[in-house]
């Protein structure tokens, strides 16, 4: 293979990444190779790594380099509290508010029969072994406000309320918001959780 | 190829990086799918929940090309309907049973007033139930099994009427039942629009329409199980019972 084809073969890879298309993906290799030293290599590098020891955490389903993430592992963040995502990307934006000091535990989707996801495809069972083993008194279910996202966690909640207090996100005004701007349903749902000054 | 009319969207995925393929239940030109650019950002999103009333612009080059939407939101009914279990259950149920019984492209302007009219007792949860039963039994007239339970099939009395017949859908009386009492369905009064209607009962004449429902799929040569929405439904109306 020449090295033409292989630049031709990294633009080709580089263009199917979410946000890119063939132009941009052409100028981003330009722009590594031009950068060879302060970017191509470390990124060769740092991905090669990762590409070795990326892998899904046994308990929670956070990607992470160990068998057990560094979330669960920490003992400090054993506060009985898990909180229940739909992706890890939900779990990174979670911890970026860095209010919430307890556990996650990422389903990976929701329930659909459209896309033939059941319980068994979320890791419930799994979940539903967490609350025991690590005395969880309680579930937050930081799910998406979408249909999918409500049946699947009116499901978990059927599945752990007898055992475990479950909780859902409040629904409402988000901060910066303007209210003409807002649809219909989030400022009946602002209106119905609405609470004193 | 152009038309406009108001739809119901009944589901939506995601159609390459930002936009969304969008199915939706019309008066005029039935189920119907199209492509709506930008549908899954921000802005859009919220609007194409299923349950949603909106304003739809088809256009295509073919009549049998799928087509883009342009959309104008009327009115969202998710919202209202996350509120309550047996809301989202009884929304599930309807938009998976419209999207699994009827074909595509082919008008059912009566069941789509009917389907309005349901979706806009979603909050209702004590009327719901009821209201989904006789959707179901519109929903099987629609498709050409209507059920006939005015007078019994055996002896031609119009009391008494405690059964359905599973190949005719004709009702049967105890008397006229006999022997076959075991091999017929229920016919609870709710059924027959008579008398109260409790859970109990409307889960049992679910039950009855469910096996005219299989019967009546539009796919007859795979004959596949009804959506696990109607089930889920039908498990959070006994629910209630309980």
């Amino acid at each position: 293979m020449s090295a033409t084809s292989d630049i031709e073969q990294l633009i080709e890879i580089m263009s199917r990444l979410p946000g890119l298309g063939p132009r941009s993906a052409r100028r981003a290799v330009l722009h590594l190779i031009r950068k060879r030293s302060q970017l191509l290599h470390p990124l060769s590098e740092t991905m090669a790594t990762v590409a070795a020891t990326a892998r899904e955490c046994l308990n929670c389903g956070n990607i992470s380099t160990q068998d057990l993430c560094e979330i669960c592992t920490s003992n400090v963040r054993q506060t009985g509290q898990i909180c229940v995502v739909e992706d890890v990307s939900d779990l990174w934006a979670m911890e970026r508010t860095g209010m919430f000091k307890g556990r996650y535990h990422v389903l990976g989707g929701t329930l659909s029969a459209l896309d033939s996801v059941g319980p068994e495809e979320l890791g419930l069972v799994r979940l539903e072994g967490r609350i025991p083993a690590e005395d969880v008194k309680e579930v937050i279910l930081a799910l998406n406000a979408t249909v999918d996202g409500m049946t699947t966690a009116h499901y978990i909640a059927d599945l752990l309320e007898a055992r475990v207090r479950v909780t859902t996100l409040a629904q409402g005004v988000p901060v910066g918001g303007e209210l003409d701007y807002l649809d219909d349903g989030t400022i009946g749902a602002a209106l119905a959780a609405r609470r004193p000054v | 190829m152009e038309w406009q009319d108001t739809g119901i969207v009944l589901a939506q995925r995601q159609h390459g990086e930002t936009s969304a393929i969008v199915e939706v239940f019309t008066p005029v030109r039935g189920r119907h799918a199209g492509v709506v650019r930008g549908g899954i950002s921000r802005k859009i999103a919220p609007h194409l929940q299923p349950g949603a009333q909106l304003a739809v612009t088809w256009r295509a080059r073919l009549e049998d090309h799928l087509g883009s939407f342009t959309i104008e939101p009327e009115r969202g009914r998710a919202a209202q309907a996350m509120q309550d279990r047996l809301s989202l259950a009884g929304l599930n149920a309807v938009t998976a049973m419209v999207r699994f019984m009827l074909p595509e492209r082919e008008p059912y302007p009566k069941l789509y007033l009917e389907t309005e009219r349901l979706l806009d007792l979603l909050p209702q949860v004590d009327l719901l139930p009821l209201a989904y039963l006789h959707w179901e039994v519109s929903l099987l007239a629609e498709m050409g099994f209507a059920l006939d339970l005015t007078t019994c099939a055996v002896t031609g009395r119009t009391d008494g009427l405690e059964y359905v017949s599973p190949r005719s859908g004709r009702a049967v009386t105890a008397e006229g039942a006999g022997d076959w009492a075991d091999r017929l369905l229920p016919l609870p009064a709710c059924l027959r629009g008579d008398g109260p209607a409790p859970n109990t009962e409307i889960a049992l004449a679910l039950s009855t329409t469910g096996h005219f429902l299989r019967n009546a799929s539009h796919d007859l040569a795979s004959r596949r199980d009804l959506p696990a929405a109607r089930n889920n439904f039908i498990a959070r109306i006994a629910m209630r019972c309980g």
